[in-house]
């Protein structure tokens, strides 16, 4: 039986959860994202920022979650150096629920369900950079408090999950979703973390922490099972821990320190009043709601007349198929330019590596994949050709047609230069000719040898037109 | 004038508006009466002459001090101090009640015009009771807690001390309103001086009296007899939850302090101490260490009633009692429009009396915490005197009624006329 506790920080606001400092703290130097809320100096109070309850709520609602009428906060008292008032102020279900979601059913592709036993809004520590060695021997640690008070949503599963496969594949649907709402880029270093609870027949539960990337999740599973299993089937007893995952040697690790031990001491926060939401707030952000990864593939299928499969590619790729519907404002053909999107084009971004936005620098805009579709749909270039001239488009800006016409790529549709080319791969393969006057798959062969020809630049509805002639009428 | 320092607040403020003297003058006066009795006294933790100087010289502004308070906020002496304990102007041997002590003697010996404190428990109505002073804690949520060193966040007000209801009223309005940097403060309509008051229906807290010393009990039903001369009926009530103030408050009051408190961990400011040969959990123990015996207790309390297995027992409880409190006050007010009783059910004290007793410490503070409980407003103005003590009378209204509150204590004000100022220092 496997759980999850997934922390995903909201990255769309633009400032921390309870003061004005950046909500983006990246890439700033060290202490300079900071001011007395989120510092937590003597005198201070929080101030909830109310766009975080809008967007933890949409997550609540995305993930089929009860929204409460009343939601509080609550103190989580813990000592730890990069929580600056030793209190974490969250959300807490055990005295009553108060949490922005409850009770959630998520469903996977196979129609398997998850249950989200919560969901709730609370602020993230900073940071402790420790200089060297392990994290409970050493001499000092660097804080860095940047990070403190960035709005968390915090999704607790029930342990629905069967094997890491299933949990992969939640993660992905998960993350399109947040994507989808617009609430976290999961792309950013750090943005979302996952606790897992893993464990097997036999066994005790077993927590492991920080796992810093959704990929690493199913490692930590995989092995983390093979752990378990391997000491049950020794007869040995499989503790009830608390491990923490080791990303660079792909181990989990059993944590020294008694931080787990801890009474967290909850209590309501007295500084943020009872919230009420209002009759109104669910039924008009529901109105407001982005479209989500099932609702863009229905209407893909739907109005785009796609199929199913190839929904499926453009939707769990959001930017790729933010930029399929770009493209269908500058020349509507869904099909064509669907098919030539998640074949060619996709397969040139993946030879570039996975970089984590890749379009956003990208010298291909949607107008150049327009304006290529439209070439092949005019009958200009052909498939083939056309995937060249995305390659040196890809490297120059350069228009479509630009680069058809400086590298003479354009279709060849001339009848006369046409019959020559035919006549002379007639002229080498005469058995397959004699073939061919019997066999249709020896028809395709010739085909396919008058496109290598013509390096792929022959119009293959003329040339099969001559090629038939010609097998037909060879006198003529 | 020779003695600017005894004026009340709106006297100097007409004073200088209308050139009698100027905030220099005033301000020198204050400052040579500071220099006079503070060595007495130890009001103040911190004094800035020079910048109240130059600051009346430029604009005219008050003076900028900081007064004693017990250490954050706790007890009802001001002998936890981390300074020297502050002194009772009208008898040096006495304490002026706490835990803001240095803003009641502060004012009471005209060391300052008018003052704040911050009331969790009754720490502003203690010293104006025992500094025969006029003392509000307003409605939780009219004034702004934003700045304020946070003790017990769900109780606590900032509210005036002044030696006159005019004085008060000039405060209050100054310090109220929504503040968007606190959650908890809300919008309010601004006081006005009533010079006519309507009939108000009063009933004096029987359980308040009873527990009370003598020479209290008798200063406040002469107080209540005051009532019915301006005009006012004057019931004698019960609350029946009463007893239960005290244990809530103190169980609430130390679960949010124990929490308040831990931020000081000496990470990001605080004093020298190396952090070599520590983990960070025994460096947190030793820097602990450091804090004042009353404030220990209040954390080791507080980190009691929150723990698992004790929440429900204690802190749930002790929230359940406080509704139950609250709304059994806000029946009581459909009927009456004010609440009476002692303010403090002892007279001031001397040095050592009682401090040794932790719990006769906090048993004083029974007919304070009911307005912190209840989030009502309540003020304490000077009622009479006992061999020289001063006696305080509280009086609590509906939430936000403080309107109610100072109309009746501004005509009790005219009708006691009451010795204003000490001559003891």
């Amino acid at each position: 039986m496997i759980g999850l506790e997934i922390h995903a920080q909201i990255t769309a606001l633009n400032s921390k959860l309870f003061c004005s400092c950046r909500g983006n703290y990246r890439d700033l130097g060290p202490n300079t994202n900071i001011c007395e809320i989120c510092c937590g100096l003597p005198g201070t109070l929080p101030v909830i920022n109310q766009k975080a309850i809008e967007y933890s709520t949409m997550t609540s609602l995305a993930l089929g979650c009860k929204v409460p009428d009343k939601i509080m906060f609550y103190r989580k008292n813990y000592f730890y150096p990069d929580l600056p008032k030793n209190f974490q102020i969250t959300q807490y279900n055990v005295y009553g629920f108060s949490s922005i979601g409850v009770d959630g059913i998520y469903e996977l592709d196979d129609a398997k369900q998850i249950r989200i036993s919560r969901i709730q809004l609370e602020e993230d520590p900073g940071r402790i950079a420790y200089s060297e060695g392990d994290m409970n021997v050493r001499n000092s640690a660097l804080i860095d408090y940047n990070r403190a008070g960035v709005a968390l949503i915090e999704i607790v599963t029930e342990p629905d999950f069967t094997g890491p496969k299933e949990v992969r594949q939640f993660l992905n649907k998960l993350s399109l979703t947040l994507e989808h709402i617009g609430v976290c880029d999961t792309l950013l270093e750090g943005s979302v973390r996952c606790d897992v609870n893993v464990s097997v027949e036999g066994g005790n539960k077993v927590e492991i922490k920080n796992i810093n990337s959704f990929r690493e999740v199913e490692k930590a599973i995989n092995y983390e099972i093979t752990r378990q299993s391997s000491l049950y089937s020794r007869n040995l007893k499989i503790e009830h821990e608390t491990r923490h995952w080791d990303d660079r040697k792909k181990i989990t690790f059993k944590s020294r320190s008694k931080e787990e031990e801890h009474d967290y001491r909850y209590f309501p926060e007295p500084d943020i009043p009872v919230i009420a939401l209002g009759i109104d707030f669910v039924p008009n952000l529901k109105k407001r709601m982005p479209e989500l990864p099932n609702q863009r593939f229905e209407r893909f299928v739907s109005k785009y007349k796609l199929s199913e499969h190839t929904s499926n590619i453009l939707i769990n790729d959001k930017k790729l198929a933010d930029f399929f519907e770009s493209t269908l404002k500058v020349h509507f053909s869904p099909t064509e330019i669907a098919n030539f999107l998640i074949t060619d084009f996709k397969s040139l971004i993946e030879d570039d590596g996975e970089s984590t936005d890749y379009l956003k620098n990208l010298k291909v805009k949607p107008e150049h994949i327009a304006e290529l579709v439209k070439l092949i749909e005019g009958n200009k270039i052909s498939r083939i050709t056309a995937k060249d001239i995305l390659v040196k488009i890809f490297e120059s800006g350069m228009l479509p047609s630009e680069v058809m016409n400086n590298t003479n790529s354009y279709k060849i549709a001339d009848e006369k230069t046409l019959m020559d080319a035919v006549q002379s791969v007639f002229d080498k393969e005469k058995s397959a000719v004699e073939d061919a006057k019997t066999n249709s798959e020896a028809i395709n062969f010739l085909l396919g040898k008058v496109m290598k020809f013509t390096n792929g630049r022959a119009d293959p509805k003329i040339a099969m037109r001559i090629i038939n002639n010609r097998l037909h009428n060879p006198d003529k | 004038m020779s003695n600017l320092h005894d004026l009340l607040a709106y006297e100097v403020v007409e004073g200088i508006n209308g050139g009698l003297f100027t905030a220099e003058a005033y301000i020198s006066s204050i400052l040579k009466r500071i220099e006079d009795v503070e060595s007495k006294l130890h009001s103040f933790i911190t004094l800035d002459s020079e910048g109240a100087l130059s600051a009346a010289k430029t604009i005219d502004r008050k003076i900028r001090e900081k007064e004693d308070t017990g250490e954050f906020g706790m007890g009802s002496t001001t002998e936890y101090s981390r300074y020297q304990p502050t002194r009772n102007p009208w008898n040096l041997d006495y304490v002026p009640g706490g835990s803001s002590g240095g803003s009641g003697a502060a004012v009471a010996a005209r060391e300052c015009t008018v003052s704040l404190g911050s009331d969790t428990g009754g720490s502003i109505r203690c010293p104006a009771s025992f500094c025969s002073l006029v003392g509000l804690k307003p409605t939780y949520g009219r004034v702004s807690r934003y700045g304020l060193i946070s003790y017990a966040n769900s109780l606590e007000q900032i509210g005036p001390i002044c030696r006159s209801v005019r004085d008060l009223i000039m405060m209050v309005n100054i310090i109220s309103g929504k503040d968007e940097m606190d959650n908890t403060s809300m919008s309010s309509s601004p006081i006005i001086l009533n010079n006519k008051l309507r009939k108000l229906n009063v009933a004096i807290i029987k359980e308040l009296i009873t527990g009370s010393d003598h020479e209290v009990t008798r200063a406040i039903y002469s107080g209540s007899e005051r009532f019915k001369e301006i005009g006012c009926t004057c019931d004698e009530i019960s609350i029946k939850n009463l007893h239960y103030a005290l244990p809530s408050y103190y169980t609430l009051a130390s679960a949010e302090a124990s929490s308040n408190l831990a931020r000081y961990d000496n990470i990001r400011y605080g004093f020298d101490l190396p952090v070599e040969e520590y983990k960070w959990d025994t460096y947190f123990s030793k820097v602990r260490e450091n804090f004042g015996e009353e404030v220990k207790r209040r954390i080791l309390i507080g980190s009691y009633v929150l723990s698992s297995g004790y929440y429900s027992k204690y802190y749930l409880k002790a929230r359940r009692l406080r509704s139950l409190l609250r709304s059994e006050l806000l029946t009581l007010f459909k009927k009456y429009d004010l609440l009476i009783g002692p303010t403090m059910p002892i007279l001031p004290f001397k040095f050592g009396e009682k401090i040794d007793d932790p719990i006769k410490m906090y048993l004083v503070d029974i007919n304070t915490v009911i307005a912190n409980l209840a989030g009502i407003p309540a003020i304490s103005i000077p009622v009479g005197f006992s061999n020289g003590l001063p006696i305080g009378l509280q009086i609590m209204a509906a939430p936000f009624e403080e309107q109610k509150l100072i109309d009746a204590s501004y005509h009790l004000e005219n009708a006691i006329n009451i010795q204003r100022v000490t001559n003891a220092i």
